[in-house]
């Protein structure tokens, strides 16, 4: 799904982020002055066309969930720009973006928290079909029952509680309810992590069935680099609230460009015993996001680091078409 | 209506593998299981049993006995109980059938301690979920004004509410229950708070749900818990309250009597008729005992966990 090189210019894609920044501001004392910002993101930019499934790696705290809730507008974006279909979605109001609440969803990580423990199914799929108006109150059924039909649910369930299904079937009423609204845009948040391993699969052959067949495109944010290597054309790498590097996702495990993406693959654990593994285990912590390193936040950690990493914040450098990596050692990995 | 009109064909085929295995029996609430273990605790049936006796009793009694609460007997003051007279409970110094008067009493108490409870948990509920949910400067501005008014003395305002209110005893109790909800108000403002971190709240602010529906169809039904807790907790308390007050002389006023006061003329003389005092201070202890125990059931009934 990914385009290839054209010379014919490229469809706008459908989701467009520039320099989004969103901070959180920590306070503290009786009279909670703000005395600092957690970075959770900071000045990232991508994009994601039209039915591409994009993965989001990075490690606890990378900022990757942030990325996906600002999106959607869980989190408000202190700074920089989010396109969606061309329209510039940052300073709307609550109101003007409530038709894009349509347009983006978002599976969420712990199926145990996500779905309202007194509701029933129908209620919790049928919820956003009654706020956006979608059908008459009769056909809502029919549809709801179309839509359990779709992630592979018995239309019985329509009348349980969430506390009566199993983690991998709450997870496809998560889903149900994040394609009840005929989304263009899903954002998947870490939607196997909270699962058994056995019930995984699953859920990501769910998804992509259901993405390739309806023509969605995915964010889809994970720790997991095996799974993010099944499913997704193109894989951003984050840490500390910036992207590293941008690559497809083929190229990305097979050529890693930047020092923190080399790292991260040779940290996972492979089936593969034959294969020539030089593990290279990073030193020290991940830095506190509210005080992050100076130029690039990567460097104290990066066994290549050079004085001037920490000067110069690394711009995106594109060091192959559509391959793009933070990092000012561009020598480094050819 | 149908889904994804332009992709019929791809909802025919059948998806992967689908999980269809489905729990036994009827879907199940979590109020139907807390009912479950309600049931199955055996203190908590009793005292459900004897409070719906007292209930009963209390509502239907006056209708079986001979004698009202107002009206003396001129052949019997201050008579012992007594089979044969019809004075079950012995008469008072007026000659007012006692067991009437209990019957009575146990009335108005329950019913001033019902108005007033649900007063406090209808604005404890609201107050507390709005402050917990909108929080920031809202919520802190709200949760001083409860700690302002927890500052200011109890009997003070009781004073003043009875100035304001003059005589009418229901408007007094619902003016009580009005001070009740701060510490409700308390409780439901911290369940809130981590109730709104839930990534359910967050799946229907991301479907476009509004802050008031949210609270409405979110928080509060997930508060049930607590507040139903709480809620029988606080009927007792006003029972109590309602007594102290009337024994000040600011609850209900003759010949309307509650418990309260039936103790208070009791406790008097306990001397020479110590059955003024007996009757309708068992009915007491007998009242809060099984609020006791059926708050207590309640708690584990709804959050298992606990015990």
């Amino acid at each position: 799904m990914t385009t290839p090189d054209s010379p014919t210019p490229r469809p706008a894609p459908l989701v467009e982020v520039a320099n989004l920044k969103t901070y959180f501001p920590v306070n503290e004392g009786v009279l909670s002055r703000t005395v600092g910002h957690v970075h959770a993101v900071d000045d990232i930019s991508f994009h994601i066309g039209h039915s591409e499934v994009v993965g989001l790696v990075g490690e606890s705290g990378s900022g990757k969930t942030t990325v996906g809730r600002s999106l959607v507008r869980l989190n408000r974006a202190t700074a920089g720009s989010i396109r969606f279909e061309g329209q510039e979605l940052t300073g709307l109001s609550d109101r003007e973006f409530q038709p894009y609440r349509r347009k983006m969803q978002i599976i969420f990580q712990d199926p145990f928290a996500s779905l309202d423990p007194r509701k029933r199914v129908d209620a919790i799929i049928g919820e956003a079909l009654s706020i956006h108006r979608l059908g008459r109150r009769s056909e809502r059924r029919g549809r709801i029952a179309e839509l359990l039909r779709l992630v592979g649910l018995p239309e019985d369930a329509m009348a349980r509680f969430p506390h009566e299904f199993s983690g991998g079937q709450r997870q496809r009423i998560g889903i149900a309810r994040a394609l009840a609204v005929e989304p263009r845009f899903v954002i998947a948040d870490e939607p196997v992590s909270a699962l058994d391993v056995s019930v995984q699969a699953q859920i990501v052959n769910l998804i992509q069935d259901l993405q390739s067949e309806l023509g969605l495109s995915l964010l889809f944010i994970a720790h997991d680099l095996g799974v993010i290597e099944h499913l997704c054309d193109r894989t951003i790498v984050m840490y500390l609230g910036r992207i590293m590097e941008v690559a497809p996702t083929k190229r990305l495990y097979s050529a890693p460009r930047h020092p923190y993406t080399r790292a991260l693959l040779s940290a996972a654990p492979s089936l593969d015993r034959n294969a020539a593994h030089e593990k290279q285990v990073l030193e020290g912590e991940v830095p506190s996001p509210i005080n992050p390193p100076s130029g690039c936040v990567f460097r104290t950690r990066c066994p290549y680091a050079i004085k001037d990493c920490a000067e110069i914040v690394p711009p995106a450098i594109a060091v192959e078409p559509d391959h793009v990596s933070a990092c000012i050692r561009t020598e480094l990995f050819q | 209506m149908t889904l994804y009109v332009d992709k019929r064909e791809a909802l025919e085929k059948r998806f992967l593998v689908p999980d269809t295995e489905m729990p036994a029996g009827k879907p199940r609430s979590l109020m139907r299981d807390a009912m479950r273990r309600l049931r199955a605790n055996k203190a908590a049936v009793g005292a459900i049993i004897v409070l719906s006796l007292i209930i009963i009793l209390a509502v239907l009694g006056p209708y079986f006995i001979p004698y009202d609460y107002e009206t003396p007997d001129w052949g019997a003051f201050r008579a012992p109980p007594d089979f044969a007279s019809g004075h079950y409970f012995g008469t008072d110094q007026n000659g007012r059938d006692l067991l009437a008067r209990v019957l009575y009493g146990t009335r108005v108490s329950l019913t001033v301690a019902i108005i007033a409870t649900s007063v406090s948990v209808t604005v404890g509920v609201l107050y507390g979920s709005v402050a917990g949910f909108v929080g920031g400067r809202t919520d802190q501005a709200m949760m001083r004004f409860v700690d302002v008014m927890y500052a200011l003395p109890y009997l003070l305002f009781v004073i003043l509410l009875m100035v304001m209110f003059g005589r009418n005893v229901f408007l007094l109790f619902a003016a009580i229950g009005l001070l009740e909800w701060l510490t409700m108000a308390r409780i439901v403002r911290g369940q809130t708070l981590s109730l709104k971190e839930r990534e359910f709240v967050e799946a229907a602010r991301a479907s476009g749900v509004s802050t008031l529906p949210i609270i409405l169809r979110h928080i509060v039904p997930n508060l049930v818990g607590p507040v139903v807790i709480y809620a029988t907790l606080t009927i007792p308390e006003i029972v109590i309250t309602e007594s102290f007050l009337s024994y000040l002389g600011f609850g209900v006023q003759e010949p309307l009597t509650s418990l309260g006061t039936l103790i208070s003329e009791g406790a008097s003389v306990i001397q020479v008729m110590p059955w003024l005092l007996f009757f309708p201070g068992a009915v007491l202890v007998s009242l809060l005992l099984s609020f006791a125990f059926i708050g207590d059931g309640l708690r584990d009934a709804f959050d298992p966990k606990d015990r």
